[in-house]
């Protein structure tokens, strides 16, 4: 699910405005350190943390948006992929200056940490809140493009940019802030799933393959695809690890293959 | 979108300035005898540059995979010798080069018919697939504690690996080489024309009746195949195979040296790799932090701009010195 909540960030930049930013690994750590700064040195309290971590990496992200990612709307794909590799690059450093080699410990208030109670079976508290989590975002998300006058103006301005532009939409203010939602979801993904994945200055490299394979394998410009992509590989990769422990992460990457064999576009993918 | 070169052009002989590499390799063989180990790597990397230099920088196939190649060919050199006990580098080259062209033809044929982000995910894919066979067919491969074990003969029975790496250096650059050579008669061919036109406008190779997808099987494999040599003198050089010649990270640096250099230049592999790896020997041990921020900004500085790399930078101060005849200066 904290593959889902940072993927469909991603789903949102890559998808609904074409670019490949790998760098996507890099605003949820972004995220995963403000809110472990936030907790252990300043004590503000684990919601309010969350919605700093938002903030801040969504602020972040415009000023990189219009200081560089703008300039390479227009450029190739391999562009594209090697400034987002420098800029993981140059997180990594920073990163390991900054906060160390080891992971950032994240400390759970209270009431996240026992286990409820469901069904006869226990689940721990931590995970079902993120789940639950996860379907507001879910919801909130669908909400607001299918059904709102935001909403509308991105699908606008994806289909046909030029058209849009001229029918008065302002399309570089709503691609900015497009682009600050899908890295503040990055942000809130990192933050929230800190204790999950654990925050450490590889971040960004280490789960680059996975963001990518959700996302892909959702389809771009979808919300639902990479929702039941995540879920798809969650499950997948735990059961194989499972039963089969030898082949480890082994089916992920063939089912992945196999799935953008039989659709390129991904499961829910939108023909651009 | 790579780069201004035309890959075709009437006058192919070879000019003065092209044995210049060949020239500083010896000059370096002589005059820096302690740092051979380094060479050797330097010239493998260049091998595995020119490779990727033809599908991404000639045929515009944007990989992040490339690795999965050297890597297979690194470990089948690797068990061609330390589990089958052949030891003719010869025959490691050659298993390897066809291990890697096998994989690149079948891979290359199902991929390529792809696109942009789907078809930069399948080499990906396909690099962590080889990784996690590498990591965990611990019998064949020694897993995390990689194979070691690898011996090379003498070879043609006379010159034996030595420690200063004299024999590394040397055979390393005679392969590179004949790779050189094949590559630049590639660039200059009609085939190297028509990889170029499918780069700058697919549908018009479509409907100029060239095999665009044909083609680029073709060079994938050819790719793939020079990039599989490169991974076995990497463990003949080595006599060692570790889990580092696969996945995202030895691609990403490849694909780093190359774009430092220049892309869609012939020696635009060239130049990268021995920037990159003498910059990071001195750098990284020291600094390691440093060196990857250093690296991610000259990155974003290079794409945004310094299109062409180092290379092209060297172009565009030749053609500033001398405008009338810049365009014959242009170093391809």
């Amino acid at each position: 699910m904290i593959l889902y909540v940072i993927s469909v960030g991603l789903s949102v930049t890559m998808g609904l405005m074409g670019f490949i930013n790998l760098a996507h690994g890099v605003f949820a750590m972004a995220g995963g350190y403000i809110l472990s700064t936030a907790m252990a040195r300043f004590g503000i309290p684990f919601p309010l943390a969350l919605v700093i971590a938002f903030a801040a990496v969504a602020l972040a992200s415009i000023v990189l948006e219009r200081l560089l990612y703008s300039r390479l709307y227009a450029a190739g794909e391999l562009a594209q992929v090697l400034f987002s590799i420098g800029l993981i690059l140059i997180s990594m450093a920073v990163a390991r200056l900054v906060f160390g080699n080891l992971a950032a410990p994240v400390f759970l208030p209270d009431y996240l940490r026992g286990q409820v109670h469901v069904l006869g079976r226990d689940f721990p508290t931590y995970r079902v809140f993120i789940i639950g989590f996860s379907f507001l975002i879910i919801f909130l998300l669908w909400f607001s493009v299918e059904r709102t006058r935001w909403g509308a103006m991105v699908r606008a301005a994806v289909d046909n940019r030029a058209m849009a532009q001229s029918v008065g939409i302002n399309t570089k203010m709503l691609f900015m802030l497009t682009f600050a939602l899908g890295s503040g979801l990055a942000g809130l993904g990192g933050a929230l799933g800190a204790d999950i994945l654990p925050v450490q200055w590889a971040y960004p490299f280490e789960h680059l393959v996975y963001f990518l394979i959700v996302v892909a394998v959702g389809g771009l410009g979808s919300l639902r695809g990479p929702f039941i992509a995540a879920l798809l590989i969650g499950v997948a990769d735990t059961a194989c690890k499972y039963w089969t422990p030898q082949f480890g992460a082994f089916l992920v990457y063939a089912a992945t293959i196999v799935i953008l064999l039989w659709r390129p576009l991904g499961l829910f993918g939108v023909r651009a | 979108m790579i780069g201004p070169q035309s890959g075709y052009t009437a006058d192919t002989r070879i000019r003065w300035t092209e044995w210049l590499p060949w020239i500083a390799a010896l000059a370096f063989f002589f005059l820096m005898p302690e740092y051979l180990s380094l060479g050797a790597r330097i010239l493998i990397f260049i091998l595995f540059a020119l490779s990727l230099d033809l599908i991404l920088g000639y045929a515009g196939i944007v990989t992040l995979g490339h690795s999965a190649f050297f890597g297979l060919g690194a470990y089948t050199a690797g068990i061609v010798s330390a589990k089958l006990g052949i030891q003719d580098n010869f025959v490691q080259l050659v298993a390897a080069g066809a291990a890697a062209a096998a994989l690149g033809a079948l891979t290359g044929a199902i991929i390529l018919r792809t696109r942009a982000l789907t078809l930069l995910m399948l080499t990906l894919a396909i690099t962590a697939i080889l990784l996690e066979l590498a990591n965990k067919w611990t019998t064949m491969t020694g897993g995390a504690d990689g194979l070691s074990g690898v011996v090379v003969a003498p070879i043609l029975g006379l010159f034996k690996f030595d420690i200063f790496n004299k024999t590394a250096f040397l055979y390393c650059l005679a392969v590179l080489l004949v790779a050189w050579w094949v590559v630049r008669r590639l660039i200059y061919s009609p085939f190297g024309a028509m990889l170029t036109g499918i780069r700058e406008n697919t549908v018009r190779m479509h409907a100029v009746g060239a095999p665009v997808y044909w083609r680029l099987v073709l060079v994938y494999t050819i790719s793939a195949t020079m990039a599989g040599i490169a991974g076995a003198l990497l463990t003949q050089v080595n006599q060692f195979v570790g889990l580092n010649v696969l996945g995202l990270e030895p691609s990403g640096d490849l694909l780093v040296m190359l774009i430092l250099g220049g892309v869609g230049r012939l020696y635009g592999a060239f130049v990268g790799p021995v920037v990159y790896l003498v910059a990071q020997d001195y750098l990284a041990k020291q600094y390691p932090e440093y060196w990857y921020f250093g690296i991610g900004v000259l990155l974003i500085v290079v794409v945004l701009f310094a299109r062409g790399g180092i290379l092209g930078l060297v172009d565009r101060w030749l053609a500033f010195l001398r405008p009338r005849s810049s365009a014959r200066a242009s170093a391809r």
